[in-house]
Order: structure tokens, then C-alpha cells, then sequence
């Protein structure tokens, strides 16, 4: 034995000196060029961004580089690209910018993904050190204005520290509850060369995610499900993270347990199979909300409780005993009181579970629930007029509920999320957590980007597709085959909705005046396709999918469609308009 | 309920401003913060008192263990500890009321630190109880100024808040 640890020993010094001499032969190079090396390392084959004076030394450094970059146009654009590429892929996405505008730009888009916990790396170019703290030109505390919409951040203050820093910032984005992490580069950091080492290690005492659950909670969750009589599985972007897609469906079939998800874990559950629910919550299906109210055990897998899920807190899942897995444990119990939580990757939790647990005694509570399902489907009356729900199911149909659909914020997120199956995880891009207009477009090009096989769709609305109109540039740039169906009712139709039924009517400020945007489409290169008839809705679509360009479709759809049913702000779940 | 927390921390700049910040954003109360140096260079050791009921500490709690940066998050309320903060007073001192004071100074065993022609400035260490007995003891000369730090605890006995094993020495390297 102690031969054994000698030889192994001698075995790592040796490793250790072969490791040195080619550190050795290692060149002098910049902090820059050792950032591009490192991103190599992790595996980085795409950047989003915009260049600048402060980013000037990374952009010179990439231009060496084999790693593509796309150059959105605009920094909000690059980061909700990579957000996109990131929730596309599983892979983290990174965005790049210059310091002061550069680095503010990207703010929403950090914050979009902390929301939405997507893995992220934005690295930010930065004044050089010596002029830090002076209010210097284009000067920005990017560290402290992102302190609380990211992961972790860095400054990184000598080209020395900057394999590891990048090391350990792919760690961190793309572990545990994955998130953003930023990066910041003085100038001096990015241009000053120092001797070039790989990071084969990482300090991080302080991070230590938890991915296997407690063996004895685990035992104590399979018993209250065995004993259970009427559950229910509420999924969320947990699942789609952890690829738990299979697990769940193997744990719902056997306990023939009805599956709802939260809008970011549509894709999670097969849209078809029969005991999907769709989606719960403000904007749920009746059915789904139904079987919160009255289940005895809800298993909240990946979920986190927002209050566009839960409604009024007292009185969510009233009759449940509630179990809750999650990576994260402040999830547990910030916002329900949950009788067993479950610390762990959901996929690695269920895993545990479904070695223990037995088939299930709810038949009786399934049909129950599956004859809500027949009694109070989603619907719309269908009309002469183009219906925003019948585009969804229409591009569903000729998508065969296997596009890339990415959408932006407001009525027509919610018809996409009702109305179009999603059969696959990662197949449904919204921002659910920060709810930001503008996301869509750039978020989409990002799709196209990291799946270029892949039909990709922006439900797009007519106010927030010109928050980031800019991009349609970025994706006729880079032959990206992107489709953006426009629901264009001429409102900011959620906020007219909510003026409608909660303010009397009163539609302040959300008619919209919109510019023409088939010549819009048509300015950038891409092309446009304008369709205001029902008969037109089915080639219109064949058009675009069959287009290889980018291509823009703008529905003239009814004008005053709600989006029901609805849950009032605050209300109870089975309290619901429509 | 008060609780006190002992948050080890990796010493890299901006982790004051983390924890800071996380209290304010999330709508958790400081009573108060101390934050120092520890046996281990790389680490910080901050001393937080936060009022709330247990849930709020537990958020707490799990959302200091959130930052990066933090290593160790104990609750030591419930502990057998010793704490203690420092206060120092400038006192108004007429000639008359000097020995009044350093009676007081005695029995709090306070010390004076500086003497002015009009004031004392005392010092005095100890747990939140005494220091508030000593201020409000001091207050009928009139307090010019006060300034207090905040506490700083230290479990009683072999266990250690800033160590995960409480059973083993310090490894020798
Ligand atoms: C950046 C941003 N600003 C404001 C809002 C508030 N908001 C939510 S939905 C909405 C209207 C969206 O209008 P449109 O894109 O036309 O979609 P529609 O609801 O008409 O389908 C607004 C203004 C938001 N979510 N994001
Ligand atoms: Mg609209």
C-alpha cells in the first residue's frame, strides 16, 4: 500500500513537470488573447457582441480566433442572442461588449437570463484600471449595476488571473442553478501580456451546488406519493434544464399522475400526451388550475412558485401535502410553505424516485381530470376575421409541433404558449421571468445560430418587435432563415386587454401607430409577407417556412381578442374570467 | 426574533457589497454588521444580526449560501456564545461630574481613553445589555458623541463557526 501511494506520488510529479515544460514553452500573451484561448478551452464555437474602444484589444485578439462571432445590432440583441443560443443548445451562450453604453446595453438581456436561470458568460470590456473611479469616459460600474442579476461576477485586474477567471466562470453560469456571470476587463488587463497558463484548477470554497437528493427525503416523497390518491406534477424550466423530460414522463405514466407546467416548462411534458394539462397559472387552462385546487399532493418539480403560478398564496393547492425538488434551496419554501423539500437536479432526484416508487392508485382522480380536459378546452370563437389563436395552431400544424419557437412579450406569448403542442424540451423560448418585449427577434437568431437545421419561429407582437426590430439587420447579415409572425392587432394588446377589464376601458396610451413592415422587412433584405384574411393564413406560411431568407409575416388579426381564461391579479385559481 | 449569524467569506473585493446589497434587495433588516479578518488571511468573518421571524432567517440564511463568495452561513442563536460589541462616549464632563463618571467607568469596568477640557471619551466592550446600561447610564451628563460597533461572536467551547469539521485540528502542511 504505501509502495502504491509512493508511485502514485512520483506519478503526479511527473505530471506535474510534463505540465511545466509546456507551460514553459508556453508563450507571453495577452490578457485578451488569453481570454479567446480560454473560451476555446470551454468549448465556446459562437460570441455575440459589439465592439468598442475598451473592448478594442479582445476584438483584436478574436480576429485571430476560430470562434465566430456574430455582430448583433445591439448590445440588448447580443445578449438575449446568447440567452437564446443558450436555452437552444444547453450550451452557455456568451455575449460580448465595450465598457460604459456598451456594458449598460447588455443589462436587461443579464437580467433576462438570471430570471429565467440560463447559462450566460457576459465579458465587458472596461476602462483601464488607472482611470477607474473617475467618472472617465465611458466608465460604467458594470460589476455593481449587475450585483444582483447575476450569478457572480468578476473584474479581473492582471492577465494572470484571467484562464482561471474564465475557468471558473463557465463553472459557475453552467452548474447548479445555472445563471449569468460577468466578466469586466480593464484595457490594461485585456492588452498587457503576461506568460500564458492553462487553469487546471479552480478556488471556489464558498460553491458546492447539491445535485443528489437526501436519500431519506426521497424515501419520505415516495411514501406520500404512494399514499396519494389525487396528484398532481407541476413542472417547470427546472425540468428543460436538467433534461429530466424522460424521468417525468416515466414518473407521470406510472402513477398516472396529470402533468401541468409553468410557461417555462412547456416542452418538459410531450403538449400531447393525455396527461398533459398545459400550462397553469394567470393564464392556465381551466383544467390545469382545476387540478391544483382540488389535488391532495402536488409535486413541484423544478418549479418555483411565482405568483403568475400560484395566484393568491392561501389559497394554491389548499388540500395538497406539497413536495418540492429543486437545485436551489431558497426556492424551498420562499414563497409556499412545502411539507417535503428535496434539494437536488431534478433529473438525479427523479432518477431516485422512480427506483422506489409503485405504480399509483389515482385512476379514479386521473379520469376526474381528464374529464375536465373534454369539458372545458381552450377556445376561441372562430370568426371572419384572422384569430391570432387559429395562426399558432396553424403554424403548429405545418411545423408538425417541431419548430424552435421563441416569442416575445405580451397576448401573443400567451396564445403561443396555449396554442401551439410543444413536443420536445428547449423547443419553447419565452422570457417568463422578467417578461421582456424585445426578446424574441434576438433570442431567435440566437436559435438559428447554435441549431442551424432547425425552423425557427418568432411569435412576435406588433409593439415589442420594434424593441428590437434592429436585429431583423443581424439575421439577413448572416443568411439566418428566421421567421417572425407578427400578431398585429394595433395594440399593446396585453395592456389594453388589462385596461379593458380592470380599468373601464380606458385604453391609455396602448393603440400603436405602426410603421409598414413588409417595406420594413423588405428595407433590411429580408422579406415580407402581409396576410389579413383567413384563406391566406395556410400558404402564407408555406411561403415563409419554404423562404430561405428571414422572412416576416405580418398578421392583421382582431383587434380586441382577449386571452383567456384569467385568473384576476391576486385571485384565486379557480376563479376565472372566460 | 433576533438571530446572529456568522458568515465566512472569501476575502475578495466587493463581498461587503454583495451581502449589503442582498439584505436591502430582498427586504431583510440589519440590526447589525462587523466584519474583520480572521486566523486565515483569505477569509473574512462578518458578525450579522437580523431581525425576523424564523422563515425570513431561513431565506436569509439560504441566500447569503447563494453568493459565490460565501463559504460558511451558521445561525448561532441558539448557541452557547460569547459576543461582544465596543462602544466609545464622549461624555460632557464638567469638573463636578468627573468623579460621578469614573465611578461608573469602574464599575462597568469601561476605561477612559481621552480627556478633554470639557469631555472624557470612555470606552467600554461587553455584550448589547451591558453597553445599553452603560449609555443610558452616562446619558444625564450628556452624550456629545457615540460611536458603536456592532457585535461580534464566538461560540463557546471546542466548536468553531468558521471550520465545517468542528473535530479536527487544523490540518499541519
Ligand atoms: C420592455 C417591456 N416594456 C413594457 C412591458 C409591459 N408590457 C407587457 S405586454 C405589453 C404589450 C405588448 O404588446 P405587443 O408586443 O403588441 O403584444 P400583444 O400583447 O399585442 O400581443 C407591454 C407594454 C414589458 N413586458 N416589457
Ligand atoms: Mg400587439
Amino acid at each position: 500500500m504505501h509502495s502504491n501511494v509512493t508511485t502514485k506520488v512520483l506519478r503526479r510529479q511527473r505530471g506535474n513537470v510534463q505540465k511545466r515544460i509546456r507551460e514553459v514553452s508556453g508563450e507571453q500573451l495577452s490578457g485578451a488573447e488569453i481570454l479567446l484561448k480560454s473560451l476555446e478551452n470551454e468549448g465556446v464555437d459562437t460570441i455575440f457582441g459589439y465592439p468598442g474602444g475598451q473592448a478594442l484589444p479582445i476584438y483584436d485578439a478574436l480576429y485571430d480566433s476560430k470562434i465566430r462571432h456574430i455582430l448583433c445590432r445591439h448590445e440588448q440583441g447580443a445578449a438575449h442572442a446568447a440567452d437564446g443560443y443558450a436555452r437552444a443548445t444547453g450550451r452557455p451562450g456568451v455575449c460580448l461588449a465595450t465598457s460604459g453604453p456598451g456594458a449598460t446595453n447588455l443589462v436587461t438581456g443579464i437580467a433576462n437570463a438570471f430570471m429565467d436561470s440560463v447559462p450566460m458568460v457576459a465579458i465587458t470590456g472596461q476602462v483601464p484600471q488607472a482611470l477607474l473611479g473617475r467618472d472617465s469616459f465611458q466608465e460604467a460600474d458594470i460589476t455593481g449595476i449587475t450585483l444582483p442579476i447575476t450569478k457572480h461576477s468578476y473584474l479581473v485586474k492582471d492577465p494572470s488571473e484571467m484562464a482561471q477567471t474564465v475557468k471558473e466562470a463557465f463553472h459557475i453560469a453552467t452548474t447548479g442553478r445555472p445563471g449569468p456571470v460577468l466578466i469586466d476587463i480593464p484595457r490594461d488587463v485585456s492588452s498587457s501580456k503576461t506568460e500564458y497558463r492553462r487553469a487546471d484548477r479552480m478556488n471556489l470554497p464558498g460553491y458546492r451546488p447539491v445535485t443528489d437528493g437526501d436519500p431519506l427525503q426521497v424515501q419520505e416523497a415516495a411514501r406520500a406519493i404512494i399514499q396519494s390518491e389525487r396528484p398532481v406534477i407541476y413542472a417547470g424550466g427546472g425540468v428543460v434544464i436538467s433534461g429530466a423530460h424522460e424521468e417525468l414522463l416515466q414518473m407521470a405514466e406510472l402513477l398516472m399522475a396529470p402533468v401541468c407546467n409553468t410557461l417555462l416548462g412547456l416542452g418538459g411534458f410531450p403538449g400531447d400526451h393525455p396527461l398533459s394539462l398545459g400550462m397553469v397559472g394567470m393564464h392556465g387552462t381551466k383544467y390545469a388550475n382545476y387540478a391544483i385546487c382540488e389535488c391532495d399532493l402536488l409535486i413541484a418539480v423544478g418549479a418555483r412558485f411565482d405568483d403568475r403560478v400560484t395566484g393568491k398564496v392561501e389559497s394554491f393547492a389548499p388540500e395538497a401535502r406539497i413536495i418540492h425538488i429543486d437545485i436551489d434551496p431558497a426556492e424551498i419554501g420562499k414563497n409556499v410553505r412545502v411539507d417535503i423539500p428535496i434539494v437536488g437536479d431534478v433529473k438525479r432526484v427523479l432518477g431516485q424516485l422512480l427506483e422506489i416508487l409503485k405504480p399509483g392508485l389515482g385512476e379514479a382522480w386521473r379520469d376526474k381530470v381528464l374529464a375536465w380536459k373534454k369539458e372545458y378546452p381552450l377556445t376561441y370563437c372562430e370568426k371572419d376575421c384572422l384569430k391570432p389563436q387559429a395562426i399558432i395552431r396553424e403554424i403548429c400544424r405545418q411545423t408538425d409541433g417541431k419548430a424552435m419557437v421563441t416569442t416575445e412579450v405580451g397576448q401573443h406569448q400567451m396564445w403561443a404558449a396555449h396554442y401551439y403542442t410543444f413536443s420536445k424540451p428547449r423547443s419553447f423560448i419565452t422570457s417568463g421571468g422578467l417578461g421582456t418585449m424585445g426578446f424574441g427577434l434576438p433570442a431567435a437568431i440566437g436559435v438559428q445560430v447554435g441549431c442551424p437545421d432547425d425552423l425557427v419561429f418568432d411569435i412576435a407582437g406588433d409593439g415589442s418587435i420594434q424593441m428590437n426590430i434592429q436585429e431583423l439587420c443581424t439575421a439577413v447579415n448572416y443568411e439566418l432563415p428566421i421567421n417572425v409572425a407578427i400578431l398585429d392587432n394595433g395594440f399593446l394588446g396585453m395592456v389594453r386587454q388589462w385596461q379593458e377589464l380592470f380599468y373601464n376601458r380606458r385604453y391609455s396610451q396602448s393603440e400603436l401607430f405602426n410603421p409598414d413592415f413588409i417595406k420594413l422587412a423588405e428595407a433590411y433584405g429580408a422579406e415580407g409577407i402581409r396576410v389579413s384574411r383567413p384563406a391566406e393564413l395556410a400558404p402564407a406560411i408555406e411561403q415563409a417556412i419554404s423562404s430561405s431568407k428571414p422572412v416576416m409575416l405580418d398578421f392583421i388579426v382582431d383587434r380586441e381578442e382577449n386571452v383567456l381564461p384569467m385568473v384576476p391579479p391576486g385571485g384565486a385559481l379557480n376563479k376565472m374570467l372566460g | 426574533m433576533r438571530h446572529t449569524l456568522t458568515v465566512m467569506v472569501e476575502n475578495n473585493p466587493g463581498v461587503l457589497a454583495r451581502v449589503a446589497g442582498l439584505f436591502s434587495r430582498r427586504g431583510f433588516n440589519i440590526d447589525s454588521l462587523a466584519v474583520g479578518r480572521t486566523e486565515n488571511p483569505l477569509v473574512s468573518r462578518m458578525t450579522i444580526v437580523v431581525e425576523g421571524d424564523d422563515t425570513t432567517v431561513e431565506q436569509v440564511n439560504k441566500q447569503l449560501h447563494k453568493l459565490v463568495d460565501v463559504i460558511k452561513v451558521s445561525d448561532i442563536t441558539k448557541d452557547a456564545y460569547v459576543d461582544r460589541e465596543l462602544v466609545m462616549i464622549k461624555v460632557y464632563a464638567e469638573p463636578s461630574a468627573r468623579a460621578e463618571i469614573m465611578q461608573l467607568v469602574d464599575i462597568f469596568r469601561a476605561r477612559i481613553v481621552d480627556v478633554g477640557p470639557k469631555t472624557l471619551t470612555v470606552e467600554v466592550t461587553g455584550n448589547e445589555g451591558k453597553i445599553d446600561a452603560f449609555e443610558l447610564s452616562l446619558r444625564t451628563f450628556g452624550i456629545k458623541e457615540l460611536v458603536r460597533t456592532g457585535k461580534i461572536a464566538m461560540l463557546r467551547g471546542f466548536k468553531t463557526s468558521s471550520k465545517n469539521n468542528n473535530h479536527k485540528e487544523e490540518e499541519v502542511s
